[in-house]
């Protein structure tokens, strides 16, 4: 889910209010990560702790995805995300913790799209992680274990809220299966020098609630898909963005996979295929292929919101539509973040994230 | 046709330069006191609105506490968890060395956007902004005088105001020693759907909304209003050379007005053409005006500044920018002033019958009913400004009075002028005395206008005078009682003070500490000090109104003295509670006289004050020592503690300093003061001159009789001098009367003391003596013109057409 780097992009602009030098374009990205730790192949991962937040890497994210059918008959999506982005290694209470926060919260009709974020510094509570029990939060808006908590994982019974102008939502999280490391056991590799993340999924939650939209209450159930990561330097210097998907196979199988796209015109693709019992098997780079389609005008940007997705050796030949072309999320640094549907070999739902489009 | 017509009209001015050259003068110099002062003005309130908007107090809803001065920072977390979007916010007073400076510490990550305006513009780094020793954002001039302090690093921004600086919340907590504690919340203006109330998730705070006037504009009100009228004052007194002069001009053009109609221009061509005289005159001085009110403005500014900021603590740049809205004022001002004074001789011409006497007058000659009309109408004016002054209220109100009182005294001067002169005439019997006494009367409407000029700029002179002389030996003897330590110390840390005061109780006579604590004291912000029982409050502290037996339950620790401005602010009594910060609720048990302070203020018991409030700060001390031995202890001080010489000060130097802010208070008062006196000496000078070139139809039959040219000059200058002479009289007690109202009324609406009236003889000598010199100045021409005028001359008059 290399495509969230980008946040540390966001944030970084968001800082700009101070006036912080301007971002120049994706290739910041690249920075060196001076005094910051870097992942390394064959760290295995230890819960609940590293359902906590790492700060010694620069940046990190809990990022929720669903995919959700109103009482209504209407196919709805929304997203949960909470970005931690360090200005320095290591934390400090009180005011001179280097970590910024930043929440972004969206729900998609058909027909609407509605979308909010939130800021917040570290160490005085406005915003952080806990483990045991976990949660997550910024503002109001919450990513916290249940009570009571059933068996199994601390993140196998969660509740997400969130709340905007003029939107809100509560949601209860039920995880069916595994959490699922992502690339070379929890080591994904993204790019062709090396960049990489640490990068584990939950994408098995069941999910009931309500959706509180202007001028009405939805009941609604679907399926989510938590993402988390965390790294220092992410993308290589040329890479200029990214289009990322998660979907959801009726089969119960499920797919993650992501394009990096170069200023050479170029791209990396990868991803993970998941086995319905949670058996992750990764994708070697540039297998599966990523072919964009029919473009609409969003924001005045030509974006893509058909895609063709291929991955010969699972049989995999589906094509993606967005649910709502204009999933335009109108943040500080604005992106495209909607749920799509799947036809073809594998019939689904899923979302997709594209940015760096201009 | 038109062209020669206004030819002929513009060659009148050809002809009279001097007179062309008053309208000019009088006019610039008019617009020039005003738009100065509204140059001032508009800089300031600038000024105001950028200290407003910094924090974005103009827009934005803002969260403040309701008792007390901060709130716990555990609030903030406990109102983003409610879902309420609030960015913190503290402030407070910062001591640098010897220098005061606003730090306000904000969380630039929850700001919203447009809080901060321009103030943070050029920043590179969030992490060396948060990160201690973080970076202080302040003004190239605040860069400049805290040089050489230890302070975080500093960042010049061109936003920022003087005296104010910017850091993060968490260094600024740091700097002002307010350890999570938040003075403020801005309210962001999105806000999430179904949020709790404000009184379930923070009851200890209340909703404040945005202030688009802003506390400091409201606070300086009254010294702006003060400026205004000042500058209106001398527009008024300019605008009477402007309105002499126009209709002289008019008058003596009768003939070729009558002239030109005559030849076939019609009455509402020749308007026209007057009117687009006038129009380019106006325009004319209307930007030689302002191009002088602009250097007027420049020169008093930073005395304003000054003032502004030892009074109100407000800041306001020393430089001043080029404003189009006063630019614009001062012209439409001008425009309007001329048309004004224009009106009645415009109205003249165009009812004038077109074989109309062509004779020139002095103005349409006053007949004893104009007089009675205007004495009457004087006598109206100064009984409304009795009534106004007995019943009315407020600020606005006192300038209501001192309007109606200098117009009344004006409008009431020919009649008395008239009266005089008619009681002296009836004592003279020797034929040169009457005619001297009857002629003069005869010149009286002539001369009418400058005098009443003359007669406010006096009276405005001696009231203000009065006002500043008696608010300067008050001020003085105050001074004298309220600095009564010999030594002034000021500690760097409480423990340093603590350590300095325990070393120096064996040396000296006393220690009394000077702690305050700030916070609200009857809603508005406001401190309170501690004093110990010592006899030198007890004889010394200047108090107006107490209780019997005062210090002694100031001693017991449950009662307070309050300043006078909070006094009168509150229209308490004693024995009224009051309550101070956090709630405290205590008897007023005295009041004293606190002047040069805006801010209301408490004294109570010192173990009280701790009790109350245990965090306030321990570093200040005042001294009593035998006067001997100041010099020594205070080098003792300096060589034993390593205090800078600027914390510790002797009394002298506090008198001297003090003093010095006092005489800034009113040296702008006192500037526009002289300039509106020398506004009245121009119109005297405009009037005089003008007039004596119509003077020789009544002064050809005198000299025929047999009065020399040199006796004729001699009356005439005596008869000059006469006239200044009781217009100055009576403008002495106008003048008084000025000055009450000003003490009694505006003072205290403005500022809040009140102050005795004392009068200064000596200082009415001194404005005789300028007055008179003005007149002299005004009658050297139109004398020495009329010592050199030919017998040919004098005789052609019999030979006229009159």
């Amino acid at each position: 889910m290399n495509a969230k780097l980008y946040f540390f992009f966001v944030l970084t602009l968001c800082l700009g209010e101070l006036g912080v030098a301007k971002a120049q374009g994706f290739a910041g990205l690249g920075t060196k990560a001076e005094g910051f730790a870097l992942p390394i192949p064959g760290r295995r991962f230890e819960f609940p702790g590293d359902h906590g937040p790492h700060s010694d890497f620069r940046i990190e994210w809990w990022y929720v995805t669903a995919n959700l059918k109103g009482a209504d008959g209407i196919d709805y999506g929304a997203q949960w995300t909470l970005f931690r982005s360090a200005a320095a290694p290591g934390d400090k209470s009180g005011w001179s913790s280097p970590q910024v926060w930043m929440g972004n919260a969206a729900v998609t009709t058909p027909d609407r799209q509605f979308s909010a974020e939130r800021l917040a510094r570290g160490g005085v509570g406005q915003a952080g992680v806990n483990t045991s029990p976990f949660s997550a939060w910024i503002d109001e808006w919450s990513l916290a274990e249940r009570e009571p908590t059933g068996a199994g994982d601390e993140l196998s019974h969660l509740r997400m809220t969130a709340t905007g102008a003029d939107f809100g939502y509560l949601f209860d999280l039920d995880a069916s299966g595994p959490i699922v490391p992502q690339g070379d056991n929890g080591f994904s590799v993204k790019s062709a020098e090396g960049q990489a993340s640490y990068y584990y999924s939950q994408p098995f939650y069941t999910v009931t609630g309500v959706l509180r939209l202007p001028g009405k209450e939805v009941a609604v159930t679907g399926k989510a898909w938590l993402d988390r990561e965390w790294s220092s330097q992410p993308l290589a210097a040329n890479q200029t963005g990214w289009d990322w998907f998660s979907l959801h196979f009726d089969s119960g199988e499920k797919l993650m996979g992501f394009r990096l796209r170069d200023s050479a015109g170029g791209g990396y693709t990868s991803g993970t295929w998941i086995s319905a019992e949670g058996q992750p098997t990764t994708i070697p780079p540039n297998q599966l292929k990523v072919t964009p389609g029919a473009t609409a005008s969003v924001a005045g940007r030509a974006v893509p919101v058909k895609w063709h997705l291929a991955l010969p050796e699972r049989g995999l030949d589906v094509s993606v539509s967005a649910i709502n072309d204009q999933a335009w999320v109108a943040s500080q640094f604005p992106y495209w973040e909607g749920p799509v549907r799947t036809t073809g070999s594998f019939k689904g739902l899923g979302y997709l994230e594209m940015t760096g489009y201009r | 046709m038109i062209s020669s017509g206004l030819g002929a009209l513009l060659s009148h001015w050809r002809r009279r330069p001097l007179q062309l050259a008053m309208l000019l003068l009088g006019l610039s110099l008019a617009t020039a006191l005003w738009s100065g002062v509204q140059a001032i003005n508009a800089e300031a309130r600038a000024s105001y609105d950028r200290a407003a908007a910094m924090l974005g107090q103009d827009r934005f809803d803002q969260l403040v506490p309701t008792s007390g001065e901060e709130v716990s920072q555990e609030t903030f977390a406990r109102l983003s968890r409610a879902g309420w979007k609030v960015s913190p916010i503290v402030e407070g007073e910062w001591r640098v060395g010897t220098s005061r400076i606003h730090l306000i510490g904000v969380d630039p990550v929850t700001l919203p956007s447009g809080a901060t305006a321009a103030a943070l513009g050029v920043t590179s780094d969030l992490l060396a902004f948060i990160t201690p020793p973080g970076l202080l954002y302040v003004s190239s001039e605040t860069a400049e005088r805290l040089k050489g302090n230890s302070t975080p690093p500093l960042k010049v921004s061109p936003g920022m105001l003087p005296s104010t600086a910017i850091a993060d919340i968490g260094i600024a907590q740091g700097l002002l020693d307010k350890p999570m504690l938040v003075s403020r919340f801005v309210v962001s203006p999105d806000q999430p759907m179904g949020r709790p109330e404000l009184s379930v998730v923070a009851p200890e705070l209340s909703l404040k909304k945005p202030d688009v006037q802003g506390d400091l504009s409201r606070l300086t009100d009254s010294f702006h209003l003060n400026l205004t009228a000042f500058g209106f004052l001398a527009f008024a007194v300019g605008l009477f050379i402007v309105y002499s002069t126009i209709g002289l001009a008019f008058e003596q053009r009768r003939p070729t007005f009558r002239t030109l109609r005559s030849l076939g221009i019609p009455a509402t061509t020749l308007m026209g053409l007057l009117l687009i005289e006038l129009l380019v005159f106006a325009v004319f001085s209307g930007l030689m005006g302002v191009a002088l009110g602009y250097i007027l403005a420049s020169f008093l500014l930073p005395g304003v500044a000054a003032t502004l900021s030892s009074l109100y603590g407000a800041s306001v740049d020393g430089a001043l920018t080029f404003r189009s809205g006063w630019v614009l004022s001062g012209l439409a001002i001008a425009v309007a002033g001329t048309l004004l004074s224009a009106a009645q001789s415009l109205l003249q011409i165009s009812r004038m019958p077109l074989l109309a006497p062509a004779q020139p007058r002095a103005w349409a000659r006053a007949s004893e009913r104009l007089i009675l009309v205007q004495s009457a109408a004087a006598l109206v004016l100064l009984v409304a400004a009795a009534a106004l002054s007995e019943w009315g209220s407020g600020l606005v109100m006192g300038f209501a009075v001192l309007a109606c009182l200098l117009l009344g005294a004006a409008l009431l001067l020919p009649g008395v002028l008239s009266g005089f002169l008619a009681l002296m005439s009836r004592t003279s019997t020797r034929p040169v005395a009457l005619w001297f006494w009857a002629d003069t009367r005869q010149q009286i409407p002539g001369l009418a206008l400058a005098l009443m000029a003359l007669l406010i700029a006096l009276s405005a002179n001696v009231g203000v005078g009065t006002m500043v002389s008696s608010f300067r030996s008050t001020f003085t003897g105050w001074l004298d009682q309220r600095l009564a330590s010999e030594l002034y110390l000021t500690a760097r840390t409480d423990e340093e003070g603590d350590r300095l005061a325990r070393w120096l109780r064996p040396r000296v006579e006393a220690v009394l500490p000077v702690w305050n604590a700030e916070g609200d004291i009857d809603g508005q912000p406001g401190q309170v000090f501690g004093v110990v029982d010592h006899r030198t409050y007890r004889d010394k502290w200047p108090l107006l109104e107490a209780v019997p037996n005062a210090w002694d339950r100031i001693v017991s620790g449950d009662a307070a003295l309050v300043n006078e401005q909070l006094f009168r602010r509150g229209h308490h009594s004693l024995g009224d509670m009051i309550t101070l910060p956090r709630g405290w609720k205590v008897p007023i048990v005295g009041v004293y006289s606190d002047y040069g302070n805006p801010t209301g203020q408490a004294i109570v018991a010192i173990d009280a004050l701790t009790h109350h409030y245990p965090n306030v700060s321990r570093l200040r001390f005042g001294v009593r020592v035998d006067p001997q031995k100041v010099s020594a202890l205070r080098r003792e001080v300096v060589d034993t503690f390593g205090l800078p010489p600027q914390n510790v000060v002797d009394q002298a130097n506090l008198k001297r300093r003090s003093l010095e802010v006092f005489e800034q208070t009113f040296s702008v008062t006192a500037a526009l003061n002289v300039l509106t006196l020398c506004v009245a000496g121009v119109a005297l000078f405009a009037s005089m001159t003008t007039l004596s070139g119509m003077r020789l139809p009544q002064l050809a039959p005198v000299w025929a009789m047999g009065l020399t040219r040199r006796r004729l000059a001699e009356l005439e200058f005596w008869r000059t001098m006469l006239l200044v002479l009781v217009t100055l009289v009576l403008a002495i007690p106008v003048g008084i009367a000025l000055a009450w109202v000003l003490l009694a009324v505006v003072n205290v609406e403005a500022f809040g003391w009140r102050l005795p009236l004392r009068l200064f003889p000596a200082d009415w000598l001194r404005l005789g003596g300028l007055a008179i010199l003005a007149a002299l100045v005004s009658v050297v021409v139109p004398l020495r013109r009329l010592s050199k005028v030919t017998p040919a001359t004098l005789l052609k008059v019999f030979a006229d057409e009159r």
